[in-house]
């Protein structure tokens, strides 16, 4: 399995307040909750993201409140992959949970400038920064968590488990 | 021979029936009690409807509070409530709190006994962390999570490794548990514990109130932290007592537990301490600030200060003074006891005296929902727990967090500073 896209870059304690703000969580509808992701920090990010395109932030990234709806309005926008020197923990049980791949990669998230364009291999979790022809090797996951991403989230995994 | 382990290494290897665990090993642990709210339940729920198993685990071990848009902020707000109301009806889930009955989560749950030492707990919010109080494991997770968690009763969790806090020492007069965990975030910062337990241990811990200890673990999550914990003593003891009629458990930190780091808090230093825009870390003590700070409003109430000590604290300072003219002062006392007993204690009388509007509990504006959202340059005092960009409303707006005291005081002066 493999990413290919633009990178948008953000710096470090990107919190789910600016991801999904609070005023819009009543709001069901995925689609229509995706039409807010990052407005608080990036308000030309909806209109800028194509499909498959690559976040990539600093350390701590999605702390804060434990809204699931922040790792998906990034996934349903279009967002193919997160790249993070770290995550917080809960956005990263989040992201696993609901099949939004993310790395942990330090040199990758200080490397990789607005705009580069990047491809990651998910099964060596090797991230190619094509633009400046660099390559950094990003944490894998434990196999237990590839269970979980095998089956495209919790739910599938534990359906197959029962 | 045993290995050593901390605290809640201990209470995670029981709960996944393993005689030791260490840092980094995943397990898959039994859960005491599974929480959501109205913003995360009906994801939740919605996630449970593709399960196999459309079943709950345990109906009177799931708790369901309505109380981050209740009483109904909107249309959406009603169609989210509703939908996890028909869940609980269907489900006879015991412990389903709605308008009347509801408080918000991490008051309400520990006042009810629903939440005791040795527990493992999830909830899909993440201050759930604040259980840690009582000696309990307790963590945030999120909807999917806590779905697992309704069907299964089992969460998996990578077993942390922890950072030990040796509170030492009695604190002054107006320094209260908030003041402790904004010192500790200022130290280590936003991402300081992120992954790991933070455990407080230290004979300084007796001079800590019930309502300081649950509002220093509640902010565990703003230092990163998986979960913040105490040991139980005689006050933890006589709270599970009065609210409980479960039977706990009392886990101990071996002696020889590795911690990855340890700081040591002495009480007795702290002062009055305040978090700038737009991070929990951007702490300064008040006495450090040297500008005028002027704000619009003064928030007291959330989970991490609405409780009955943070409201007899602020009456302590209103008591006939009057807010500052362009300051609107909101409290919101935590749960209906708390209400109640405010009004018992008189405390209403002297907030609503003192130009402040007392609220029903609720979530409200700590998360920019309603209740008190801010305009375009506006500034807030508040006791609730996060001041990121556009937090309590517009996204130039601005909340500083701090104390009950320090919230009460600066509503009367018109800008921020801390009691004589």
């Amino acid at each position: 399995m493999n990413a290919k896209g633009t990178a948008y870059k953000y710096g470090d304690n990107v919190d789910t307040d600016v991801i999904i703000p609070a005023r819009y969580l009543a709001i069901q509808d995925k689609e229509e909750l995706a039409e807010h992701c990052m407005e608080d920090i990036d308000s030309e990010f909806v209109k800028k993201i194509k499909k498959g395109d690559i976040m990539v932030a600093g350390r701590n990234f999605g702390c804060g409140s434990s809204r699931e709806h922040a790792p998906l309005v990034i996934k349903v926008s279009g967002i193919s992959c997160v790249i993070a020197e770290t995550f917080a923990r809960i956005f990263y049980r989040n992201a696993i949970n609901i099949g939004l791949p993310i790395i942990e990669c330090k040199e990758a998230s200080q490397r990789i400038d607005d705009k580069d364009e990047v491809e990651i291999d998910f099964d060596s979790g090797m991230i190619y920064n094509k633009t400046k022809n660099e390559e950094y090797k990003g944490q894998p996951f434990p196999e237990f968590m590839q269970g979980i991403i095998k089956a495209e989230g919790l739910v599938n995994y534990i359906n197959e488990k029962a | 021979m045993s290995k050593p382990m901390t605290m809640t290494q201990k209470i995670l290897a029981a709960h996944a029936g393993l005689p030791y665990v260490e840092a980094g090993q995943l397990i898959e642990a039994d859960l005491d009690l599974v929480l959501g709210n109205d913003i995360t339940s009906p994801v939740a729920i919605r996630e449970m409807d593709k399960m196999k198993n459309k079943d709950v685990f345990d109906k009177d071990k799931i708790a369901l509070v309505m109380d981050h848009f209740i009483p109904n902020k909107d249309i959406k707000s009603a169609e989210n409530c509703k939908c996890v109301r028909e869940f609980a009806c269907a489900h006879e889930i015991t412990n389903y709190f709605d308008v009347g009955q509801m408080g918000i989560e991490h008051a309400l749950l520990p006042e009810k006994g629903l939440t005791v030492a040795g527990d493992a707990i999830i909830g899909a919010d993440s201050h759930t962390c604040t259980y840690g109080a009582l000696g309990a494991f307790s963590t945030g997770v999120g909807s999917t999570d806590m779905a697992a968690g309704m069907a299964t009763g089992k969460a998996w969790f990578k077993v942390p490794s922890a950072i030990r806090f040796n509170i030492t020492g009695k604190p002054a007069k107006w320094i209260s548990g908030k003041d402790v965990i904004l010192h500790i975030i200022g130290m280590i910062g936003v991402d300081g514990a992120l992954y790991r337990s933070m455990e407080f241990t230290g004979d300084g811990i007796k001079h800590l109130t019930m309502d300081d200890r649950f509002t220093i673990a509640n902010m565990a999550i703003e230092a990163g932290g998986k979960n913040g914990i105490f040991p139980v003593d005689s006050l933890t003891e006589e709270y599970l007592k009065e609210h409980s009629s479960r039977p706990y458990k009392i886990y101990k930190a071996d002696d020889d537990a590795m911690y990855d780091e340890e700081y040591t808090i002495d009480l007795s230093k702290l002062k009055p301490t305040v978090s700038f825009p737009h991070l929990p870390e951007n702490t300064k003590t008040v006495d450090e600030i040297n500008e005028t700070i002027k704000i619009d409003q003064a928030v007291i109430g959330s989970c991490t200060n609405g409780r009955l000590d943070d409201l007899r604290i602020a009456a302590d300072i209103l008591k006939d003074r009057k807010v500052a003219q362009g300051v609107r002062c909101i409290i919101i006392p935590a749960t209906q006891a708390i209400y109640l007993k405010a009004m018992e204690e008189g405390l209403l009388k002297i907030f609503i005296e003192s130009g402040a509007v007392v609220s029903t509990p609720t979530c409200g504006p700590c998360l920019g929902g309603y209740m008190g959202i801010l305009a375009a340059g506006e500034r807030c005092i508040s006791t609730t727990n996060r001041n990121f960009v556009g937090r309590m409303g517009h996204v130039d707006s601005e909340v500083y967090l701090a104390s009950p005291a320090v919230a009460a005081e600066s509503a009367v002066k018109g800008y921020i500073c801390a009691p004589q």
